[in-house]
């Protein structure tokens, strides 16, 4: 079984939780996230143009890079993680052009050697697979895929061919940070999708406290926070790490305490 | 990378939308309906006379086309003083710097607004880098009474002042983008951030042909009037062909609208004018020149990056031709052969500029004075027979401060 599978048929929702690379201390801020209680982690890759993101990421993105963080120094990131945690899946998430640059064989490659388990590309949908999709598959590199309420029934099992690791429900059609998802919505759309996929679902896009991420938690295999922990690393610098730690175990006990095991969808 | 050529290069895009290598949907996935949606709207339209007949209307009665074209006696002289007697060429210009609203870009808003009304959008945004894109769009949505928000850099407002304001006497707002270089492409980002969480009720009019599938399609189409007009008004008033075209290229649109009509014209020679900026070797604005292949924006096309696919910031004196990328045709054209591309200095474009204020009494756009410094010296080097016709896409009322500043005259 993968890192992905194996997190995913634990008996519990899976929390997912995402930084920019090169933002602070991120091996430190890694490091936390894991010690707090996150299953899955979400490393954003930072991009000049993050037009997908909301003004905390997007923020984020431009101090990673005006501190000059290259994309090797994104794979380094990774693969020193995956040292650490042996167990925990890593996820790359971010925009097509820096991951194709060097041609998708040399992404999935450097994936493949750094352990990364999956990649989140926001900018290339299903009708453009054809410029990463082959090369990460052929690498066992799962490629995750988006939908949103503008997904609709008729267009789902598209989105679905391809895809691996989990399905990730965009939550809201918008950018990444404030807005708030209304809960009965996304149990209606979680339902619809696993309704068509054995993926695992997890949602994200505007959840940032403890209580959200426990109502999605119930209806839900996992849930991503992004923006909110993103904040954090920028408000508190190098004194980040314990306050990341603290809240993503807050967002944990939520969750926990959120569903009995015997609760969680098949 | 030079394909074999093709039996026709007037049949791109391919039904995915790629020109060639370029071009494609790289949206996000809360997009992808959308651009969907527009592409089989857009395709209903164009079976529609209808549709065709009232864009044709406005074209005629609101816009004021057909667009004159002009042969720049004064400007030839001036140009053939500086060459031996067998040399320099006639240089004709395409007007539509007489358009409503003083550029090109108003033929796409048309088309652009009739496709938004028949999909039942209530509320329009665009981006906009000179303004003239911005005027325009608030223009028409002036016109057919909907709500409007333009997406500006900072950078730009600040030095196309006039084009703010005639925005919001024309009842849009206009909001500053004050991410990245604060110019054209941070506020596409803004723009594409609005889109996506207005997906219901608004239709996103883009300014240039680039963007996702089916806009840089439909962007070369509105815009081809122009190069269908000239082609007829050409062969009427000189039984022959032009032997060169020539248009300044930001994202492409008045370059491929020129263009497109006159591409299987195997005689007829295609010159696409980038800004160079303070040189290619330093910040400039010319991805053909100076990019390579990538993808942002919704589509695969060249761009000024780093290695590692970072977008590098742009740099012209024009804003309107301030973007690290090109639209995707361009992309394919340049690959393919069939038209070339050189880059213009903002020092050389001011030149141009001020020469055609003193040979012809017109007062171009810093856009289309790069396309003139071109033709000035193309023409040198030409046959006094020949023909050179370059797009005065738009005029300069709205750069006059950046030129007396450029040229240290305090207004
Ligand atoms: C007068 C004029 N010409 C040219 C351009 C560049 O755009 P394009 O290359 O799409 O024609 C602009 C853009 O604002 C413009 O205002």
């Amino acid at each position: 079984m993968t890192r992905l599978a194996t997190t995913f048929s634990a008996n519990r929702p899976a929390l997912i939780a995402f930084i920019t690379a090169g933002d602070g201390d991120t091996a430190a801020n890694l490091d936390a996230l894991v010690a707090g209680g996150a299953d899955i982690v979400e490393l954003g890759m930072p991009f000049t143009d993050p037009m997908a993101d909301g003004p905390a990421i997007q923020a984020a993105n431009l101090r990673s890079l005006g501190a000059g963080t290259t994309t090797a120094d994104i794979f380094a990131l990774a693969g020193d993680f995956r040292a650490r945690h042996p167990a925990v899946p890593l996820v790359l998430m971010g925009y097509a052009n820096p991951m194709v640059r060097r041609g998708p064989e040399w992404l999935a490659d450097q994936c493949q050697a750094a352990g990364v388990d999956g990649v989140i590309c926001v900018d290339i949908p299903v009708e453009e697979d054809a410029a990463l999709g082959p090369a990460l598959r052929a690498a066992g590199v799962a490629v995750i895929r988006l939908a949103t309420p503008t997904t609709d029934a008729a267009r789902l099992p598209a989105v679905l061919e391809g895809a691996g690791g989990f399905l990730y429900y965009v939550s809201v059609a918008g950018v990444t940070g404030k807005q708030q998802a209304a809960g009965g919505a996304i149990a209606d759309a979680v339902a619809r999708l696993k309704a068509a996929t054995d993926l695992p679902v997890a949602v994200g896009f505007g959840v940032r406290t403890p209580d959200q991420a426990a109502d999605i938690a119930r209806v839900a295999d996992g849930v991503v926070v992004g923006s909110a922990i993103v904040e954090l690393i920028a408000q508190h610098r190098e004194n980040a790490p314990s306050r990341v730690e603290a809240f993503v175990a807050s967002l944990r006990r939520a969750m926990d305490g959120a569903r009995q095991p015997e609760e969680i969808p098949q | 990378m030079v394909a074999p050529t093709p039996n026709s290069y007037r049949t791109q895009p391919d039904s995915e939308g790629h020109f060639g290598a370029y071009g494609g949907r790289y949206v996000a996935e809360t997009l992808m309906p959308l651009v969907l949606e527009l592409e089989a709207e857009y395709n209903r339209a164009k079976a529609d006379p209808a549709f065709r007949a009232e864009f044709d209307y406005l074209l005629e009665h609101y816009v004021g086309r057909p667009s004159p074209l002009y042969y720049a006696e004064r400007l030839t002289d001036a140009v053939r003083t500086d060459c031996d007697d067998a040399h320099g060429a006639e240089i004709w210009f395409k007007r539509d710097e007489l358009n409503h609203t003083g550029a090109h870009k108003i033929n796409n808003c048309v088309g652009q607004i009739l496709l938004a009304i028949r999909m039942g959008k209530t509320r329009i945004i665009a981006e906009t880098g000179a303004g003239q894109h911005g005027v325009a769009t608030a223009t028409v949505a002036a016109r057919f009474g909907l709500p409007c928000v333009i997406y500006m850099g900072a950078r730009d407002m600040e030095r196309q002042a006039p084009n703010v304001f005639r925005m919001k006497l024309l009842g849009a707002q206009v909001i500053g983008v004050e991410s990245g270089a604060r110019t054209l492409k941070d506020a596409m980002n803004e723009a594409l951030r609005d889109w996506v969480a207005n997906v219901d009720d608004t239709f996103y009019i883009i300014g240039t042909a680039a963007g996702p599938h089916p806009y840089p399609e439909l962007v070369r189409d509105f815009q081809s009037v122009i190069g269908t007009e000239a082609r007829a008004q050409m062969l009427a008033r000189t039984e022959r062909l032009p032997d060169l075209l020539v248009a300044a290229i930001g994202g492409g649109s008045n370059a491929i609208g020129l263009f497109h009509p006159f591409l299987d014209d195997k005689d007829v020679a295609m010159l696409g004018v980038e800004a160079a900026g303070h040189g290619l070797d330093k910040q400039h604005a010319a991805s053909l020149a100076g990019g390579a292949p990538g993808i942002l924006h919704g589509n695969k096309t060249y761009l000024l990056q780093d290695e590692d696919g970072q977008i590098a910031e742009a740099h012209s004196i024009s804003a309107g031709l301030d973007y690290p990328g090109i639209g995707p045709e361009h992309a394919w054209l340049k690959d393919s052969g069939r038209v070339e591309y050189t880059a213009v200095t903002d020092t050389e474009a001011l030149t141009a500029f001020q020469l055609l204020c003193k040979t012809e009494g017109i007062i171009p756009a810093l856009e289309p004075a790069h396309a003139i410094a071109a033709v000035v010296d193309r023409a040198k080097t030409m046959p006094r027979d020949k023909i050179v016709l370059a797009n005065l896409c738009g005029r300069g009322d709205k750069d006059i401060f950046t030129v007396a500043e450029a040229l240290g005259v305090e207004l």
